[in-house]
Parts: C-alpha cells; structure tokens; sequence
C-alpha cells in the first residue's frame, strides 16, 4: 500500500513540473523575441573601444539567433559596419553576417545588395576575403537564382586583381562554386566578366602565389564536381603544374589531370620533343605514374591512389609500371622474379643459390639504358618501395584494382604482391593479402609463388593467417605438388596454432573441391594405405586427421573414382564426419554402401536442400493452425520450436533462419499461453496473485522483440514491421495486466495515452505495410481508433482485451539471407588457476581478444561488461580502433579492459561477456521518419544513457580469477 | 658569373679517404675528411700539404663538415685537426659525432697496438679533436659566419648519414656524402628539397648498376636462415660491426618475433654494444616502422638477439650467430666458422663484400678445402651462401636525387673513373 501511495505522490508531482514547463517556455519566446537586435545594437553603441566591440560580437554569437531575427540583426550589423574603423570588428562582423545566412529558413537575397556594397569601400585585405567568403554563402544558399550567382561572379571577377592572396583565394573559390553551369546562360547574360569561368581560373594557374595556385586547380575540380564539362585546353597548364615547387599544388594537379583524362581519355595529344602522340588517357597515366616518385609523400600517396581507377588505359602502359631493368656494372641482370620463373619452367626448383648465380650475362648498349622513366616505367615498382606505409597500401590499392579488370596484368604483378607478403608493417601485409584474394579468380599460383604465400602461414598474427587461409579458399594450383605443399604446411599451421582448427578445415574445404583432379593421384599418400598391407586406423579425433579427410571427401564430391581408394574405415570416419561437421563434408554418393548413400537420396538436387524444405513446411504447418484447438496450437508451436532449434544446430547456414524463427514462433506462444490464462475471467482481487505469470510473458516477448530486430543481421523492413507488431501486443498485454492489477483510474490514463501515442506511431511508421496486415491486432485497433481516443482507460483496457484475442496470427515472411550476430571470447579463456593478483584501488588491465560475426556497425554497438562478484557490473565501450574487420561480416575485438576493485581476503571470479547495445533511435525503420515521432514514444523506455537504451548479452560469459591485494603501507 | 671551385683531395675518382675542398664566393669548406684503407704508409690520409704549404689550416678554412661516421669520411680527422693543426668548426649530425669516436678508437688500438705503429694520433687526440666538433640538427640553417650557412638533410645509408647544403650569398652547394634512395628495414630514404643548388656533388659508387627489390632478397635471406634452423642447423653470418649489422639484426629479430621461432640469435660483442646503445637513442633517424612503434617497443631493444659468448658455439641444436669480422679474416668469425665448417647441416651468409685473399673470398668461390695456419686442411661441408646488401643508392636513385634538387651542375666523385663516363653520358641525356 505504501508504494502504491508513492507512485501516486510522484506522478501528481510529474504533472505540476510539465505545467510549470509549458508556462516557461511560452514566457521565454515572448521574452528573447523583440530583444535580440535590440540589445545587440545597445551593447554596440555602449562600445567604447574596439576591443569591447569585439567582445560583445563573440558574446553575441555564442548564441542562436532565431528565424525571424535575423534580418533585423543583420541591419545592425551593417549599420555598425560602416561605422566601425576597426578592421577586426569589421572581419568579425563579416564572418557573423555569413553565419546569419546559413540559418536555416533565412532567405540572404535581401542582405546580399548590402553585402555586395560593403565590397566597394573596403580596404583591408582580411575584411575583403571574409566579404567574399560571405558572399560565398549567400550564393550557395540561393541556388535557384542564376542572376544573382552571375551577379555574384562578376564581383569576384572584379577582385580577382587585388594584391593580396587570401582575396584571390576567395574569389576562384566563388567562382568554382557559383560559376555558370551552362555556358548558353553566361552568354544571354552578355556580362564580359563572366563569359568563360574556366578561363579565368585557368589565368590563375600561373599565379605567382602557390596558395592562389592550387586554389585555383581546386576551384576548377569544383567547377568539374558541379557538372561542367572541363576543356580539354587545360590539360596542357595542368600538366606544367605537375612541376611545381609546392607539393600542395602538385597534388592538386595530379587530381586534375586523373578528372581530365577520365573525360577526354580518347583525345589524342602530341608528345613533345616528338612527332607521336597518344592517347590522353595513356599520357595522363604517364604523368601520374611520374608523380609516385615524387619528393612529398602526399603527393605519391595521392598519385597511387588515383591509379588504380584509371582502368582505360591501355594494356601496353599497364604492363610497364611493372617493368624495371636490372644491371650491374653495365651489364644486364635478370630479376630475382625472372630467375624464379626461369627455374621453375626448366623444371628445377628450389636448388640453392650459388655466388654468382645472379651474375650479369650480356653487355647493354649504354645509349639503350633508360635512367629515368619515361611515362609509366616502373611506377608501381617505386610505389611499393616506397620508405612511407601509407604509399605502399595506395600503390597495392591500385594494384588491385587495376588487376581485377584486367587479367593479364594480374598475372604479372603476382610476383609483386607475393613479395608485399613480407612487408615490415603487417596493414601492409594484410592488405596485399585481401588484394591478392579479391585477383584470385584471375590467376594461378606457381609453385614457387605458392611456396612465398605458405612461408607466411606461420605469422603469428591470426589476422594475417586468417586472410591467408580465405585467400586459399580461392587460389587456383597448377600442379599436384602444390595441392600437397599446401596441405602440409598448413598442418604445420594447425600444429603450431591449434586455435586455427576451424578456418583450416575450411581452407581445405574449398581447396580440395577446387582441385579435385589434383588431390586424385595423393590420395593413396595422404590416407597411408598401402596395397597388400592394413594400416593402422588413424586417431578419429586428430584435427589434423580431419583435415586431411575433408580435403579428400570435398575432392571426391565432383571425383566418382576417388571413394574407390578409400580404405574401409575412411567410410566409417565418413558416415561420422558427415554427421558432426555437415557443413565442412559434403554428401558423397558412395556406391556400394547402403548405410551412407541411403542418407542422400540420389532424387534431390542441390538446389533442393532438405533442411531448408524442412524449414518451409514446418512454418507451413504453424500458420495453417487456425482450425487447429487452442491445445492443439500450443502443441504445435512446442514441437516446431523445438526443431527449428535442433534444425539451427546442424545446419550452421540455416542458424540464423531457424532462430529467428523459433524466437518469433516463441513469443507467440507466450503470447497465446498468456492470453489462454483461465483466470481472466475470475475477478480482479483474486487475480492479483497469479498476474505474475502473464506480465512476465510480456516482459520476455519485449526482451525477445529487441533481440529478433537487433541482433540479425539481414532483417528487411517486412520483418521489422512484424517485429514492431509483436512488441506493440506485448505493450497491450501489459496495459492490461496492469490495469487489472491496480486499483485507480489515475495511473491508468498515463499509460493509456502513451499506448495510444505508441499505435499512433505505428502507422505512421509502417502506413505503407498496414495493407498486407489484414486482420491483424493492430489492424483492428486502428479501426477502432476515434472510438479508443475518446474513451476511458478501463473501456480501453477491455476494447484492448478482447482485440488481442480475436486478432491472427502474422506470417513472418523469411528474407533471403539472415544471420545472427555471435561473439567468441577467444581470450581470457577461463582456464586460469592463478588469480590475476594487483593491489587494491589500482587498476590492472585484462587483454580481451575475441571474434564477432555478423555484427553490423560494431563499433557503436559491442560493448563489454564485467561483473563482479558482489553484483556490481561494469559497461565498457571499446575504442572504434580495437576493432578489425578480417573478412565481409566478421569483426574481431582485440582490447584492453581495466579492471579494479576494493581490497578482497581471497581471489574470486568475475564474469567478462560481451553485450550488443541497441537503440531504436537507430533502428532501421527510424530511417524513415521523422525522429520526433519516435523519441515521443521513446518515453516509456528507461531512461537512456549516450543512446544506449539496452543491451542483449550475446556472448558466453568468460570467468576470470582476480586478486586485489590490500595496498601494503 | 659565380666562381666554385673544387678540389679533390681524396675520393674523386675512387672510393677512399674523401676529402673534398671546395671555395665558394671566397669561403673554404673541406667536406670530409676520410682515410683509406688500402694503405698503410702516408697515401692513407689525403695530403694536407696542398692546404698548408699557403698558410695554416685554420686560416686558410672556413669550417669541416663530416658527412658520416664510416672510417673513409671522418678517419683522418684526429690527425688532421690535431696533427697538422686545426682549431676551426667541425660540423656533424648528432648520431655521427657519438658514434665516430668509437670507430676512431677502434681504428687507433689496432693500428697502434696491434700493428705497433708509432706516430699514429692518441686517444687525447680523438678527444681533443671531438671538442671541435659542432653537432647539427636535421634541416637546421647553421650561421657559419655572417655569409656562410649550411643545411643538413637526410641520407638513409648509416645512420646520422646526412647531405649537406653549403649556401654562401646566392651561391650553393650540396654535397651528398654516401647516400641511399631505397629503404632498408632500419632507415628511411635520402630525402631532399628543391633546393636548386649551383653544384650537386654527389657519390656514384653505383654508376653502372640498378638493383633489384630489396624485398626478393630480404625474402631469400630469411627463408635460407629459417630452413637452416628448422633443420637444426647453425648459421654463421659474419658482419662489420656497424651499419649493415643492424639492418640484419632487425630483420632477423622481426622475423624471429612474426613467425614465433624460438632458435637463439647471439651478437658477438665488442664495439656493437656502445654502437646499439647509440642506435636506441637516435630513433628519430630510423625509419618510419620503427619511429612508430618506438612507443611500444624500441626495435632495437633486441627480445631474441643476446651477447655470444665463445663457449656457445659447441652447443647443441640449431641457432644463428653474427660475428666480426665480415670477411672471414680473423678474429671470432674465422674461429666460429672452423668449428661449424665440417657440418653439412650448417651455413655461412656472407652479407658483403670479401677482399681478394680472405678466407671468405676463397669460400665464395668455391673452393672447398683450405688451407689454414700449421698446415691444417679444413674441409668445407656447410653451405655457404652470399647476399649483397648494400646501402649506396644505385643509378636511378642518382638520377632521382638530381631530380629532386634539380641543381645546375653536377659533380660525380667517389666512384670509379670509366663508371662516371656512364653516368655523366646519362645525365646528360636526360637533363
């Protein structure tokens, strides 16, 4: 009783503050309006030096300025403007007039005269380019005016003559940013200013500040960004700019010249110093493959980067930024990579080098020897020796790029990126990995290449031997020695890192149904039988065992004559296989052995999968309940639960489908046991006991609401909606457990309303889903709305009541692809005896390592949590840098938790686990409304700290033994 | 028209005691002042006569620079300032005055003390000419005098290499000492600004080479050693106790740490030690990786590689040694490499250059049995492998460098004769 009073003080108190709320609010507006420019202008005019001037102008504009306000300010201000002989009252009251045009619903056309004259009479250099910086904004804030734009531009063009870099600055920059789109408009104009913009940018690009220069180059990408076609004149300034002194304008340059040869790339220029000429597109690629040896470091990154989407260029040029001469005391020499290659068609392989292996052979002409590059010589060479990291990743970016559209090239840069392997900077090797996966499909391996790539297998880094075994999942091998060089060294891997299992097998799982021709001759090998003698039977459990079996059954999948070489208890070690690692053994037709092929049958197709049919028709099943008694739907909805469970289990692809499911068929059912409680009917008194039952069901379909919409990934907004729609019925089983619960009307209208706002929000959320919601609650509801609105809280309750029941049953309709998001703790393992010992009130820092698959956005949303033993939990966010992205939808969290506590007599566990934070806010469906609507429905959550609103525990809980030992005095 | 004159006293046309004067706008700057090691009469230091038969050294010089530590370019410097009488500024960068008088000493105690020299400069003389010596910053304008400035940038090569900007006026000159365009796993490349200078001295030990990515032969270097240990083999790499030492060091140590390999890597100690301690201090001269992860880690600060210790070569199981010196010649290297040469198992990486006559010129020619002191016939059976890792910049990063400062003229020393002929054909051509 005494909390029931409580709860009725504290509402009738939240009501008083939302009245007090509104009358202040309503005061305030009447209040600031008239005095914003008013006490601007007395604070100015009290100004007796220009510094107060100045204070009261930064004062001023700490605060926002409403709407309606701003013209009036704006007049101040300029009167003051004239007034003021300060120029750095002026500059500020300058920039404060272009931060009064971006206010959102200001229309600046009627300051722009005024701002335009200012121009005239000022004389200060940093007043005049704030002006125009001013101006700027004005323009881009009327972008359906030309004439004011023209306008504009030509008063830019006036000051393009003046003495002072910053003003000329801000004029190209007006210019790139308001010059004429079309040309047709700047001749009806017939203002001589504006006639051509591009030549007068392309003026500047001589300009004798480096600062003008390059604003000059970027008002000229500018001018490209906003659709204007550039000329191709240009392009011959653009390339003497490549030699400027400042690296800030060759960069820029680099930019323009790559935006040119993508417009004009069949244009024929001339090369000087010649008769020939080439294509643009081939000269500019040149030119930039020049750049990647140049002095400043940005410039080569910008360079690198640009080359790889220059994909027109031709194939000759491609091939030379590969190319580089070796020789020694004028003699030619061959490269370590042709000597390779060398070797290896000669059949030798792997001798060991000898003093003077590498020694020159023929003499070279000198007038032969070309020092320095011409064009595109050895560009990518140079770029991935660059001494900076962050040209080396460029130079492999563009590889890869370049490489996957054209595959003749891919065959020769091979040899480089195997060598990228063995960077000192493992970003760099992991990059030339994912490089060299995405190639994949255009290349195949030679033997002493493969044998480079096995090398690095051995990293100790599980990112880098984690990206070597996906890109052998999709390598292509030549010779059979390969196939067994591979599979040997990864053992060696799975030796050396047992932790490796499952992404090995994998590896092998690929590599064997890729080379199934291949892996035929070693399959005697590899099984160690032997055709008079029985060997002994391997250890089943031996992962690397395994690994073998796995890369022999995938082989033996598209191979009919491999299972002929098998030995009697490989078929056993099959059947086995088969049932405990479906995924990684594929279904074999095995002739001869009833026991195993009677498990396929030989009538369904792949495309059939029997565990997804089985998936459909079970669902099938449930939503054809409806003639079904109310036992008989509990009962089936428990037995489908429970195979869609067992079903998640077996078939890791289909976990996500058969446990979004199973989640959706159980809030179902704890929705209908809840709704099925006899003692509905029974009076209210009685009831109170056992409401426990029902209100906890609603708890558990909220918690698992929140669980089916943010923790799969590849949830569509039809299943959103569905989802939405089930939280929505939880709420109303809810409100009217409550409602039955508590005595009083009073508490009752608060949490009506809010039902009624949160259906509100509903429809407007999903109004282009309601038609396939047929018979549904809430289609119900909405029909009943105007009488809801008007109608009291216990009506409510009991319209609410009898709707929830007759309502049906949604079809959850399946998307394509559906995942749930699943955490590993690699590490702390939990296995530790020795507590982790550190004095009291001190921290110690616990290394946390673990694999998240499927999680989207993992930086905003994993977070870690660690509980103690005297119940006290810890939320801790992870820095976004901690996590790693190895491969398309898997993360990998690798960081540091502190860790503290008060003295304790004898070490204990805490629990370290990973929780997934959400917030609707974020939701998918908040992407398409308005976000007002939601944070109002928002109100019945608890309150939310930095837009966490609650968390879902998503890994298993990791012990970890700790100590904290009193400090010693 | 501005008058620069340069004149050669060592190194002009071979490699060896540099030692250049050059006169700019009436001011006199020696740029290094090395020995040679091909002799070992009066031919070893440059002739300071040509200075002094005018006049005192002090007077007629405006300042030394020293480019870098290495006995060519700063040997002959206690003799000089001390002997024949010096008592103007000696410009070097930071790491280059703490390491040089390492090398001096060491240079001294085997000259003096083992080959019993007299008339040789003394360990006060070493100390002595240090005192003279003005340490620079990286890109920091020193004022000479009122007209004379000069600019240190960055070399790669060894470490605290630097090239030096001599300005007087309008005038300039930029002398490169040795340096290294490409890379290597402990410093960065040479690096320089479009400085425009009226004369570009420059090295061009590799006039007539241009090699092949350090990585292949990183790569073969650390897969040879690698398969050695796993076949429980020893490895012998013997080393100059500076320099290249290093690199080798980092790279083996990365190595070790990356693929988790436990074989123990021993440093034959000596002069290494005080010169590790040196390359811990000047990180801000490595390069980028190790700048970066300093913070961490000092890559220098070696988890895998301890002192040796003459006992451990008997002992059992795999690992891999670094000894002086490089040529097989003598000391622990030779000693090392007698008790491991019988063993098929076993190898030897020779990371440089070997001198006509040594033992490790005989091995890498191949010759299998040698003869050694007492008539003993020592028979090789260890593989024996070489590997050129060299830090002067080959042809192309010459030609980079002059692009890069785009000077008006440029001045090829320190190389041989007929290899410049190329080059300057090339320069030519392209420029």
């Amino acid at each position: 009783m005494a909390a029931h009073l409580k709860k009725r003080v504290y509402e009738e108190f939240t009501k008083v503050v939302q009245q007090q709320h509104e009358d202040l609010s309503t005061k305030k507006l009447r209040l600031t309006k008239p005095s914003k420019s008013a006490a601007l202008h007395v604070d100015l005019c009290k100004a007796t030096s220009p510094a107060d001037a100045l204070q009261y102008l930064l004062q001023f504009a700490r605060k926002p300025v409403e709407v309606e306000s701003v013209e009036g300010v704006v007049r101040i201000l300029l009167e003051h403007y004239y007034k003021e002989n300060d120029a750095s009252v002026r500059l500020k009251i300058a920039s404060l007039l272009g931060f009064l045009s971006k206010t959102a619903g200001f229309s600046p056309d009627c300051i722009m005269d005024d701002a335009i004259n200012t121009l005239q009479n000022e004389k200060s250099h940093q007043v005049l380019a704030q002006l125009l910086d001013t101006l700027l904004v004005i323009g881009t804030k009327l972008p359906e005016n030309p004439s004011v734009r023209m306008r504009l531009v030509e008063v830019a063009c006036k000051h393009l003559t003046d003495s002072s870099h910053g003003v000329r600055n801000k004029c190209l920059q007006l210019i790139g940013c308001l010059g004429p789109v079309e040309k047709g408009v700047a001749k009806e104009a017939e203002s001589q200013a504006a006639k051509d913009v591009q030549k007068i940018i392309g003026d500047h690009f001589n300009d004798q500040d480096p600062r003008v220069r390059t604003a000059a180059i970027k008002a000229m990408l500018q001018l490209h960004e906003r659709g204007i076609k550039l000329q191709q004149a240009i392009y011959g300034q653009a390339c003497k700019l490549l030699a400027d002194d400042y690296e800030q304008v060759r960069s820029a340059a680099v930019q323009l010249i790559w935006v040119l040869s993508q417009l004009y790339p069949e244009s024929i220029v001339p090369i000087p110093s010649s008769n020939e000429e080439i294509r643009l597109v081939d000269d500019a690629f040149g030119k930039i493959c020049h750049m990647v040896s140049d002095g400043s470091w940005v410039v080569r990154v910008q360079a690198a980067k640009l080359l790889g989407s220059m994909q027109q260029v031709s194939s000759h040029f491609l091939e030379q930024t590969l190319d580089k001469k070796l020789m020694s005391d004028l003699r030619r020499k061959r490269t370590a990579h042709e000597r390779a290659k060398e070797l290896y068609s000669s059949g030798e392989f792997s001798s060991g080098r000898k003093w003077g292996d590498d020694a020159p052979k023929e003499e070279i002409d000198t007038g032969a020897v070309n020092l320095i590059e011409s064009g595109a010589c050895g560009a990518f060479v140079h770029g991935l020796e660059d001494e900076m990291y962050e040209v080396r990743i460029a130079a492999v970016e563009a590889l890869c790029m370049l490489a996957q559209s054209s595959p003749s090239f891919a065959e020769k840069c091979l040899d480089f990126l195997v060598d990228m392997f063995n960077d000192e900077i493992e970003e760099v090797r992991l990059q030339s990995i994912h490089t060299m996966r995405k190639i994949s499909n255009n290349i195949t391996l030679r033997e002493d290449q493969l044998d480079t790539v096995l090398a690095v297998l051995e990293d100790s880094s599980r990112d880098i031997r984690e990206a070597l075994h996906e890109l052998l999942c999709c390598t292509n091998v030549s010779t059979k020695e390969g196939i067994h060089l591979a599979l040997v060294e990864l053992l060696k891997n799975l030796t050396k890192y047992p932790t490796d299992r499952e992404s090995i097998w994998k590896c092998l799982k690929f590599l064997g149904s890729r080379h199934p021709t291949l892996v035929l001759p070693l399959v005697p090998e590899l099984l160690s039988t032997h055709p008079f003698f029985d060997t002994p039977e391997p250890d089943m459990d031996d992962p690397a065992y395994i690994a073998v079996l796995v890369l022999i059954f995938n082989a033996a999948k598209s191979c009919p004559t491999m299972p002929a070489l098998f030995s009697d208890h490989t078929f056993r070690h099959y059947a086995y296989l088969r049932d405990s690692l479906s995924h990684l053994v594929p279904p074999l037709r095995l002739p001869g052995r009833k026991l195993v092929s009677s498990a396929v049958s030989p009538s369904i197709t792949p495309h059939e999968d029997p565990s997804q049919q089985f998936l459909h028709q079970s669902l099938e099943r449930v939503y054809n309940f409806q003639h079904l008694d109310p036992r008989g739907i509990q009962e089936l909805l428990e037995f489908t639960i429970r195979d869609l469970q067992r079903l998640g289990e077996l078939q890791s692809e289909l976990a996500g489908m058969a446990d979004f499911t199973a989640t959706y068929l159980q809030c179902q059912l704890l929705l209908i046991k809840a709704l099925q409680e006899k003692l509905w009917n029974v009076a209210a008194p009685l009831y109170l006991k056992q409401n426990a039952l029902a209100s906890a069901a609603a708890k558990q379909i909220l918690e698992e609401t929140y669980k089916m919409e943010f923790m799969y990934s590849g949830v569509e907004s039809r299943q959103v909606v569905i989802i939405h729609h089930m939280r929505l019925q939880a709420k109303a089983l809810q409100l009217i457990v409550t409602a039955r619960t508590t005595r009083g009307v009073e508490p009752l209208f608060g949490m009506c309303e809010k039902f009624l706002q949160e259906v509100d929000s509903f429809q407007r959320c999903f109004i282009s889903e309601l038609p396939h919601m047929q018979g549904s609650f809430v289609d119900k509801l909405l029909d009943l709305m105007p009488r809801l609105v008007t109608s009291k809280p216990s009506e409510v309750v009991k319209i609410l009541q009898t709707t929830l029941r007759q309502s049906t049953f949604l079809h959850l309709p399946l998307p394509e692809q559906l995942h749930r998001a699943t955490a590993n703790i690699i590490e702390p393992t939990g296995e530790s005896d020795n507590p982790l010992r550190f004095t009291s009130g001190l921290v110690v820092a616990l290394d946390v390592d673990a694999t998240l698959e499927h999680v989207q956005d993992p930086q905003g949303t994993v977070k870690v949590q660690v509980l103690y033993p005297d119940g006290q939990a810890q939320l801790i966010h992870p820095k976004p840098a901690d996590f790693r992205n190895p491969g398309p939808g898997r993360h990998r969290l690798i960081t540091q938790v502190y860790l503290s506590h008060t003295a304790w007599t004898e070490p204990c566990q805490i629990e370290v686990r990973l929780l997934l934070a959400y917030n609707s806010n974020r939701s998918k469906a908040s992407t398409r409304i308005p976000k007002s609507t939601w944070s109002e429905s928002l109100e019945a959550l608890p309150p939310s700290e930095n837009g966490i609103e609650g968390t879902i525990p998503f890994s298993k809980p990791v012990k970890v033994y700790i100590m904290p030992k009193p400090a010693r005095r | 028209m501005p008058e620069i004159k340069v004149t050669p006293l060592g190194a002009g046309q071979d490699v060896g005691r540099s030692c250049i004067l050059v006169s700019i706008a009436g001011k006199n700057v020696m740029l290094d002042c090395g020995m040679h090691m091909g002799y070992n009469d009066d031919r070893r230091f440059p002739d300071f006569s040509y200075i002094t038969q005018n006049g005192r050294l002090t007077d007629f010089l405006d300042c030394v620079i020293i480019s870098h530590f290495h006995l060519d370019h700063c040997g002959a410097l206690p003799y000089f300032s001390e002997m024949v009488g010096y008592d103007g500024p000696i410009y070097m960068t930071h790491p280059t005055k703490a390491i040089c008088p390492i090398l001096l000493e060491d240079y001294r105690k085997i000259t003096v003390d083992k080959k019993g020299e007299t008339n040789f400069f003394t360990s006060q003389m070493i100390k002595d000419c240090m005192k003279k010596v003005v340490a620079v910053h990286l890109h920091q304008t020193v004022q000479v005098d009122e007209e004379l400035e000069i600019k240190a940038y960055y070399a790669g090569h060894v470490l605290g290499a630097a090239m030096f900007q001599i300005k007087v006026g309008c005038e300039s000159v930029v002398y490169t000492g040795d340096y290294n365009m490409t890379p290597d796993r402990h410093l960065g490349a040479a690096w320089i600004d479009k400085c425009r200078p009226d004369l570009l001295i420059t090295e061009s030990t590799y006039a007539t080479t241009i090699r092949d990515s350090k990585r292949c032969r990183e790569r073969d270097f650390l897969k040879k050693v690698h398969e050695t240990v796993e076949r429980g083999g020893k490895v012998l790499i013997p080393v100059f106790a500076l320099g290249r030492a290093q690199e080798l060091c980092i790279l083996l140590e990365t190595f070790w740490e990356r693929m988790n390999l436990k074989a123990p890597i021993y440093f034959s100690t000596g002069l290494t030690e005080k010169a590790n301690h040196y390359y811990k201090l000047f990180i801000t001269w490595t390069n980028q990786k190790i700048r970066k992860t300093f913070v961490q880690r000092n890559m220098f600060e070696f988890k895998h590689i301890k002192a040796f210790d003459r006992a451990f070569a008997d002992n059992p199981g795999p690992m891999v040694v670094f000894a002086t010196p490089g040529m097989l010649h003598a000391g622990q290297s030779l000693q090392i490499f007698r008790k491991w040469a019988g063993n098929e198992k076993n190898m030897v990486i020779m990371p440089g250059y070997c001198v006509q006559g040594t033992v490790g010129h005989k091995i890498l020619s191949g010759q299998r049995k040698l003869e050694m002191e007492g008539r003993q016939i020592l028979e090789v059976k260890m593989q024996v492998e070489y590997m050129s890792f060299s830090a002067h910049a080959d042809a192309k990063g010459i030609m980079q460098l002059i692009r890069q400062a785009e000077p008006s003229n440029v001045l090829l020393v320190h190389g041989e004769a007929k290899k410049m002929e190329f080059l300057k054909q090339k320069i030519e051509q392209e420029f």
